[in-house]
């Protein structure tokens, strides 16, 4: 209970400390009635990858941002690295530019020596975004968490846990007796047990340092990020075809029990079964952590749209309320991924069906 | 529709990227200095946990019997007993009562034995004191006889008192 109430705190302090600093702008200029405070944009900008990390806006307008690396291929050119500040407030360099408008907003392009967008010549983007930084972040804290752990057990070798290990070692056994073995079987998990644990860890760690809004290693919203959550459901889906035993082809190219003029249409079905297996993982993880961001930055929101700071209790109550909810909505996605995973390699691994 | 239109749900190349680096280095670094100490460490861990409950069951278990075996070795020990004693009760009994009836039987020959030995004797003292009395009777004759001789008319006369006294049909 009382760690609850402390990350409470936490949530509203760093919720309305940032976004009170974050809309300074928006309030100011919309009190001159120049620009009308346009939700949607706000939101997508903060759910949405970027070239540098904003941390605040200053009272006079000047953003407050950790500029990341851009790395850029381009045939003609080749690979430039140099930092994103140098493209900030819509400058061209080395004949880059950071599109901000339209289609390709929030994108880098070429632009040519009269200064318009080459579409045809787009670049390669390496770059280190804000979503690689989070999740590079969250990697580290994982290594160094789980590096400890493992030297920790080295240490106490067989005897009872001990501190970080009374902490991990619940979830750890977790992930082994009721993800890995109720699916996979008591002589086929511990092939699967790291893959698993390192999918669960990963999203987890990432889900939780997505809640903490600020400061910069936290905040980013890795598993909102399509790209993130379709390499973890590659990794899946990968992992189940190469495990996938004799039973489970013949289970798509020559079903059991169904008629032979049947199969054109089987097959088909079955290979798009394959696909779309993991797709939905990726969907799940996808739309939960991204819908769970823009329903606290929506409650955040309702104090701007209505212009009233008396709507700021009821909005951070339900923050608050909210952030709670994600916090176990962040446990349970981690936990449903994983689980996911474990039944479909435990589909094309079983010896039949 | 703007979430369609986003990128938001068109995966970057550069993030794709990274991702598979970053979290196939994580999980290969993880894999080979986290994941196998921690996992073995549980195991061994859960292993001892397992053996030692088994082989406290299984000490447990031989407690018991060894105790039931005591107890029957008790058991068997205690009827023994009882046996043993029993017999000696009866090999006591037996003993007295074979005692008692040789002393009675001794006993009733001592008295037999006692009884003859009182009765000869008193037949012997009989015929002593007969031959005493006999004796006597002779002295007291003698010395009567001495006194009355001496008086010629007497004499006779106390002879055949005497003899009148004397029955010769006793012994």
């Amino acid at each position: 209970m009382k760690t609850r109430f402390i990350i409470g705190y936490f949530f509203f302090f760093l919720l309305t400390g940032t976004t009170v600093s974050a809309f300074g702008k928006e309030v100011e200029e919309k009190a001159e009635g120049k620009v009308k405070f346009n939700a949607s944009t706000y939101i997508l900008e903060h759910i949405a990858d970027s070239h540098e990390w904003h941390i605040f806006t200053k009272k006079n307008g000047e953003s407050v941002a950790i500029y990341l690396p851009v790395i850029l291929f381009r045939k003609e050119t080749g690979i430039d690295l140099f930092s994103s500040k140098q493209l900030s407030h819509g400058k061209i360099f080395k004949g880059y530019k950071l599109e901000e408008e339209g289609e390709l907003k929030g994108k880098i392009v070429s632009v040519n020596a009269e200064g318009a967008v080459d579409e045809e010549n787009l670049p390669l983007d390496l770059s280190m975004t804000k979503t690689v930084m989070g999740m590079l972040s969250a990697a580290i804290i994982g290594l160094l968490l789980f590096l400890s752990l493992a030297r920790s057990y080295k240490k106490t070798g067989i005897s009872h846990p001990k501190g970080i290990q009374s902490f991990l070692e619940p979830i750890i056994l977790f992930v082994r007796d009721d993800i890995a073995i109720p699916n996979l079987g008591h002589h086929k998990y511990e092939k699967y047990m790291p893959y698993l644990l390192t999918a669960f860890f990963f999203i987890l760690i990432n889900n939780l340092m997505g809640l903490i809004p600020f400061p910069p290693p936290f905040g980013a919203n890795v598993t909102g990020n399509i790209a993130i959550t379709f390499t973890l459901a590659c990794c899946t889906f990968l992992i189940t075809q190469f495990s996938g035993n004799k039973s489970y082809w013949r289970h798509i190219f020559a079903t059991p029990g169904v008629p032979i003029w049947l199969l054109p249409v089987m097959i088909p079905v079955e290979i798009i079964g394959m696909f779309s297996k993991p797709f939905a993982l990726m969907i799940r993880l996808f739309a939960n952590i991204t819908a769970g961001h823009i329903i606290v930055l929506s409650l955040i929101c309702l104090i701007f749209i209505f212009d009233s700071l008396a709507l700021a209790p009821v909005s951070v109550f339900f923050v608050i309320f909210m952030d709670c909810l994600e916090l176990l909505v962040a446990f349970l996605q981690a936990y449903i991924f994983t689980l996911l995973s474990a039944l479909f390699i435990s589909l094309a691994v079983q010896e039949h069906h | 529709m703007i979430l369609l239109s986003n990128s938001l749900t068109t995966p970057a190349i550069g993030t794709l990227v990274w991702s598979a680096l970053i979290f196939g280095l994580f999980f290969l670094i993880l894999t080979k200095f986290a994941w196998k100490p921690i996992l073995n460490a549980v195991k061994a861990r859960d292993e001892m946990i397992k053996g030692s409950l088994e082989s406290a069951a299984k000490a447990r278990e031989e407690m018991l019997k060894l105790q039931s075996d005591n107890e029957a070795i008790l058991k068997k020990a205690r009827e023994e007993r009882e046996g043993i004693l029993k017999e000696a009760r009866d090999v006591r009994d037996k003993l007295i009562s074979e005692a008692k009836g040789k002393a009675s039987e001794e006993a009733d020959r001592l008295v037999e034995k006692a009884r003859a030995g009182i009765e000869s004797e008193k037949r012997k003292a009989l015929s002593e004191i007969r031959e005493q009395v006999a004796t006597l009777s002779i002295e007291i004759a003698s010395k009567l006889l001495g006194e009355k001789l001496k008086q010629t008319g007497e004499q006779e006369k106390l002879i055949d008192n005497y003899l009148k006294d004397i029955d010769f049909n006793k012994n």
